[in-house]
């Protein structure tokens, strides 16, 4: 009996580890989404003429970002994958009986989806009772909220789709670092994590437009906020399932490619 | 001072030997703070000015901290790691040497990648200026240099003081990144822009304000009307970054006498 107590306990302290972990993060991203909201609104305060997103839909956007952090960043620390392949260990993953990139791409969502279980309910609980202009707004109608759920799943899968892009990528180069880190830097900045996208000018949202990157955050966010309209999400949704398609398509040929001529590494 | 100077020196040369993969990692830092600038740049091509302040203002600041940030984190990397030095009780070595902790963890690691991303701050700290138009005197680049070593001190502080919670918690507490990566994010404006809390208390207890904001007004020239003693009174704050480092210190001493080790 007295065993089973102290595994218990064990168990309890470590999930409790866990949990200051996931609290810390919480009061960092509504930090980081205060000062963001705080900034912006200093930048309306005198903006003057007609701005293409209004202030509430900008915090729903803002706070969005923040309570789904790590389902929209590109560069979500995984380092055990980069370590299976500089360091050999890919060669039992290779024995596994199933597909090796169904296999990454399913333990990549997991981990993203639980890590934002943990953070987002309570970051949206305290951003719905911050008083304005800090407040999240809810969705004008309760069709945006299903439409933002989701183009929000859709735009995971074209993440984790991209991150495994990132992945494949290490097959070659050997090293996560350098270029990559510009990849999921830019990657970020075209997301709309630096700043909201319907702020750029004109030029850059074309370029932007065109790219998967924004399908990721930037489009479900807006259509939660009505921005972006019910119908036009419709719409848009059969160019996510493409772009869903044309990644994944990639990644695997990506994939193939690379286990043909991959070379283990070390012993 | 100069055993400082050598811990330093052959950190450097150890770093070097991976040249290539320094390289890269300082070509990386170069780029990292690029997307916040681009960002900056495009907000105030849409909006102009925020309450007030141009672009090469708060470029300027933008660049002031970047800069502190880098080579804090340059420097004082040892503090930022500290609770691996905890972990695997490697602090105890530490505690036997006839030097000072401080000097110690300080010296255990220094990251000089962040050369990149000091080099690209140097450079918009360049462009800021060429942009502005600031009558200079002696006594204000002597200021400007008084904030960003401020600033170094202000960062080093903080990760100071998380260092030193670790002698409590043992793991290191991600919460620091509210006032690192955060406090760095918000600096890039003046403080001035924020709710009053907010610059409250960034400027009295960690005094951001004091190398971001206060300063700027001299340097600008805006803090002359009224009184003029004001505007000399704005050009030492600067100087409460120093004063912050020791109450750091403080909790530092208290963070080492409580000292325990993990045994490992």
């Amino acid at each position: 009996m007295k065993a089973y107590v102290s595994v218990f306990k064990l168990r309890m302290a470590n999930g409790m580890q866990y949990r200051i972990a996931a609290l810390a993060g919480v009061a960092t991203q509504l930090f980081f989404g205060l000062i963001f909201i705080m900034i912006l609104v200093a930048f309306y305060r005198h903006g003057g003429a007609e701005m293409p997103i209004t202030l509430p839909q900008l915090a729903a956007y803002i706070w969005l970002q923040q309570a789904c952090l790590s389902l929209i960043m590109l560069w979500f620390r995984d380092n055990e994958l980069f370590q299976l392949i500089t360091t050999g260990n890919i060669a039992y993953e290779l024995c596994r009986p199933t597909n090796t990139y169904g296999f990454w791409f399913a333990k990549l969502l997991a981990m993203r989806l639980s890590s934002a279980i943990m953070r987002c309910i309570p970051v949206l609980f305290i951003a719905f009772l911050l008083p304005e202009p800090y407040r999240m707004s809810l969705p004008p109608s309760p069709v945006h909220l299903i439409l933002f759920v989701v183009a929000l799943i859709l735009g995971l899968i074209i993440l984790v789709a991209i991150s495994m892009l990132i992945y494949i990528s290490t097959f070659i180069t050997m090293s996560p670092t350098g270029s990559l880190l510009v990849f999921a830097l830019s990657g970020e900045f075209l997301a709309g994590l630096t700043v909201p996208i319907p702020l750029f000018p004109g030029w850059l949202q074309n370029i932007i437009y065109a790219l998967p990157f924004h399908w990721t955050a930037d489009f479900p966010f807006r259509v939660y906020s009505g921005h972006i309209s019910a119908h036009d999400a419709w719409l848009s949704f059969p160019q996510q399932l493409a772009w869903i398609v044309i990644l994944v398509g990639l990644g695997m040929i990506a994939m193939r490619a690379a286990l043909k001529r991959v070379v283990v590494q070390g012993g | 001072m100069k055993l400082f100077g050598e811990y330093c020196l052959i950190l450097f040369k150890s770093q070097l030997q991976y040249r290539a993969s320094f390289l890269l990692l300082s070509a990386g830092q170069f780029l990292i703070p690029l997307t916040s600038l681009a960002g900056l740049y495009f907000l105030f091509e849409r909006f102009g000015s925020i309450e007030g302040w141009n672009f090469y203002e708060v470029a300027l600041i933008f660049a002031v901290i970047h800069m502190t940030f880098a080579l804090s984190e340059c420097l004082s990397r040892g503090f930022d790691m500290f609770s691996t030095l905890i972990v695997n009780g490697e602090f105890d070595r530490l505690l036997v040497r006839p030097r000072s902790t401080v000097l110690q963890v300080l010296g255990s690691k220094f990251e000089f990648t962040r050369i990149g991303r000091l080099l690209q701050s140097a450079i918009v700290l360049g462009w800021a200026i060429s942009g502005l138009s600031v009558d200079w005197t002696a006594w204000k680049v002597v200021v400007l240099a008084l904030m960003i070593a401020s600033g170094t001190f202000i960062f080093t502080g903080i990760f100071m003081i998380m260092a030193a919670l670790s002698f409590w918690t043992i793991q290191g507490l991600e919460v620091a990144n509210v006032f690192t990566d955060g406090g760095r994010e918000m600096s890039q404006y003046p403080i001035s822009i924020y709710q009053k809390w907010i610059t409250r208390f960034f400027t009295f207890v960690i005094p951001f304000g004091c190398v971001n904001y206060l300063p700027l007004m001299y340097i600008l020239g805006r803090a002359e009307d009224g009184s003029g003693g004001v505007g000399f009174l704005y050009s030492l704050a600067p100087l409460a970054g120093f004063v912050f480092i020791v109450p750091c210190l403080l909790v530092w001493r208290v963070g080492v006498r409580h000292y325990r080790s993990t045994g490992s």
